[in-house]
């Protein structure tokens, strides 16, 4: 086990809501009223927790509460949630922007955070300058930067605008050259928050990948915060998820991811739609039904990996006879599909049918999967799509194994296998 | 679980959690950053004039308006005298160290509010924002001293009145002084109005009043005798603004004990204004 760099004991975070005024002047003064007594902040207590879609009756809210985490050297730990989970609250605290209201956390290395790129560039100098003044704001010497000025410039691909005002840069030059200083920093722990989300593709590959070499190659630590799961996934040897506040889960970042995913989703087997005028469809077709059916003795029975799956949906057909048939695309949550499956073309009359797809078991992996289902004419035309009809998660189940970690993959089939003495 | 504990105390770098210790300068990040100091006093002198005709020429305008119309007003319509120093020499030297302060404190007054956007996204220790501002206020001081000195010398031609003396000795201290001064008071206010915006209010006409109870347009001889004087003498830039056109201009009087006065209420204005920039400069971006 290698050494913890991070440890945050009880963090926890409390915001007053609404605006600064009169009303704020009178809490300041009974706090210090309170503090004089030798007595708790009273607003310590009245905090709620941080669901922004629900209005609270107290002023006060908890952004993040007791969050308990430690990181080891070298690792790349992700922070996903939704707006407002306190992800940026956490990033903020950790580099030392604010403070939090109780808890404490430990810190051993040089820490430097992107919270954005091109924090203090100045419109009126010229990139050359901003360069210096920027790098000097992210903790760099004056030496450091010089030595590594060319690299820096060579990486924002920005050369022929140096010496210009960036105030006339375009905004993705902006972005690129502010990226290269902060990715030319030295510290042992980098805080990045979102910083991908700008730029074109090519460069957020290169920001990528700089951020990938960062932590794999120079063994720092990384600590990023981003709504871009594939970039989670691909970077992050760990994950940890904050739902209103809370850490909800932590580990190895499909599990997480996928738990952040299933949350969002409306998790049910089943969809009945029994008002045809709010049904899914058109005028030509409509779903009546769409359910997942998992093929288990006992109807409490979890579904895991090894349960056979019939995935159900029922339609009206409205066009007269028509030749039609129906596909059934099944995708994991991160977006990656895994099989496109269709039905023979048939010639339907105007009537309600059902439609099954059998999935056996032991050929999906563990995690979230959503369908999207279309019902297409002659095989060619899409006449409806139903985009994420349902959305199930299969639980791990394992034998024959002392395996313990995520397994790899985006199915999991038990083809035969088997080792054989030939001498 | 004792020990548990001690290590989590002992064993980091930095720790970070809401206990602060009342004063803690940490003046060696601060010299660490040092590089980030000059760079922002670069960028303060360069932003300012990018796209001007004049540039740096506009701290020469200002004084030189200023003493004309302090010429008119004070010494010519209120016949107020100037201690036997030539009128121009003795409003253009007042006008000079009193720009420095002024010009120290509202833009340092502004510190917190101003920079949030530097302030919430990185750390840097805060102290180097307000120090580069007074830095920076040092090189606008520097242009209106050479013009004063040149007054000075076209003054002395024409009067062949020159003083060069040990005298001299005494400026760097007494800009020294008002640039604590005008730190002190400025990270006061801006860590006032991180919460309540009402004190930047208040600086703009506190400044202005400022002014009329420093004896900048009038010498505090002239004041002798008179029932208010006890409260100008309270004020702790009188005496800086006195011993400065002494030490430049050799009339006048030199206040020693007024000169202790003053760097007495420095070191507490300083010190508290430390404190309170410390305690704010934690949390300040909850509340700006």
């Amino acid at each position: 086990m290698s050494e913890i760099v991070i440890k945050a004991e009880n963090v926890s975070k409390q915001y007053r809501l609404g605006s600064v005024g009169t009303g704020s002047l009178a809490h300041d003064i009974n706090r210090a009223w309170y503090k004089l007594r030798g007595k708790e902040d009273p607003y310590l207590k009245v905090g709620e927790e941080n669901d922004r879609s629900a209005a609270g009756t107290s002023n006060y809210v908890w952004a993040l509460q007791d969050i308990n985490f430690e990181v080891e050297h070298g690792e790349v730990l992700g922070i996903i949630g939704r707006n407002g989970a306190g992800k940026s609250t956490l990033l903020k605290i950790l580099s030392r922007t604010t403070m939090p209201t109780q808890g404490y956390i430990g810190i051993n290395g040089r820490v430097a955070s992107l919270l954005e790129v091109g924090t203090g560039f100045h419109p009126e100098l010229t990139g050359r300058e901003n360069v210096f003044l920027n790098g000097a704001i992210l903790g760099m010497t004056k030496k450091e930067i010089g030595r590594k000025f060319d690299e820096i410039v060579h990486f924002a691909g920005v050369e022929r605008y140096i010496d210009t005002p960036v105030k006339r840069y375009s905004s993705g030059m902006h972005v690129r050259l502010a990226f290269g200083v902060a990715a030319h920093l030295e510290p042992e722990i980098l805080i990045v928050d979102e910083v991908l989300a700008v730029g074109d593709a090519d460069f957020q590959n290169k920001a990528l990948g700089k951020m990938k070499e960062v932590s794999s190659k120079e063994g720092r630590t990384v600590l990023f915060v981003s709504h871009n799961m594939s970039a989670v996934r691909n970077l992050c040897t760990r994950a940890m998820l904050l739902v209103n506040g809370k850490m909800k889960t932590e580990g190895l970042p499909d599990d997480v991811i996928n738990d952040y995913l299933l949350e969002n989703a409306n998790h049910s087997l089943e969809q009945q739609f029994d008002d045809t005028a709010t049904a899914p469809g058109n005028d030509k077709v409509r779903f009546k039904s769409m359910r997942v059916v998992p093929q288990v003795a006992t109807p409490n029975e979890a579904m895991t990996v090894k349960t056979p799956i019939n995935i159900e949906f029922e339609f009206y057909n409205m066009m007269g006879k028509t030749p039609i048939n129906t596909s059934l695309m099944l995708c994991t949550l991160a977006d990656d599909v895994v099989f496109n499956a269709i039905s023979e073309v048939q010639e339907l009359d105007n009537g309600l049918y059902k439609a099954v797809l059998e999935i056996p078991g032991d050929f999906l992996n563990d995690g979230g999967y959503y369908i999207n289902v279309m019902i297409v004419y002659n095989a060619s035309k899409v006449i409806y799509h139903f985009d994420k009809a349902v959305i199930f998660s299969l639980e791990d189940r394992r034998s024959f194994t002392n395996w313990h970690r995520k397994w790899v993959g985006i199915v999991r089939p038990q083809f035969p296998f088997l080792i054989s003495r030939i001498s | 679980m004792k020990k548990k504990q001690d290590n989590l105390k002992n064993n980091w770098d930095m720790i970070i959690s809401p206990k602060v210790k009342l004063f803690q300068l940490n003046l060696n990040e601060v010299w660490r950053y040092r590089d980030l100091l000059l760079l922002f006093v670069k960028r303060d002198f360069k932003a300012q004039y990018k796209q001007t005709i004049l540039g740096p020429l506009w701290h020469v305008i200002q004084p030189i308006f200023t003493t004309a119309v302090f010429l008119l007003l004070f010494g010519r319509i209120a016949n107020i005298p100037t201690d036997g120093i030539p009128p121009v020499l003795f409003y253009m030297s007042g006008i000079c160290i009193w720009n420095y302060f002024e010009s120290c404190l509202t833009a340092t007054s502004a510190t917190f509010v101003q920079n949030a956007s530097i302030f919430g996204k990185v750390y840097f220790p805060r102290l180097i924002l307000p120090l580069s501002t007074v830095s920076s206020n040092l090189i606008k001081f520097s242009i209106q001293f050479l013009l004063l000195i040149l007054v000075t010398g076209w003054v002395g031609v024409k009067t062949s009145h020159f003083h060069i003396g040990l005298s001299w000795l005494l400026i760097p201290v007494l800009v020294f002084m008002m640039a604590c001064l005008g730190l002190g008071l400025g990270i006061i206010i801006s860590s006032l109005t991180t919460k309540y915006r009402d004190f930047h209010l208040l600086l703009t006409f506190g400044v202005q009043l400022l002014l009329y109870t420093t004896p900048v347009a009038y010498p505090l001889s002239f004041l002798k005798d008179k029932p208010y004087a006890a409260w100008i003498a309270w004020n702790p830039l009188a005496p800086i603004v006195e011993s400065f056109r002494y030490a430049f201009l050799g009339s006048g009087e030199l206040y020693i004990t007024g000169l202790l006065y003053s760097a007495t209420c420095i070191t507490i204005i300083l010190f508290v204004g430390v404190l309170m920039f410390n305690k704010v400069e934690k949390t300040f971006m909850d509340t700006v």
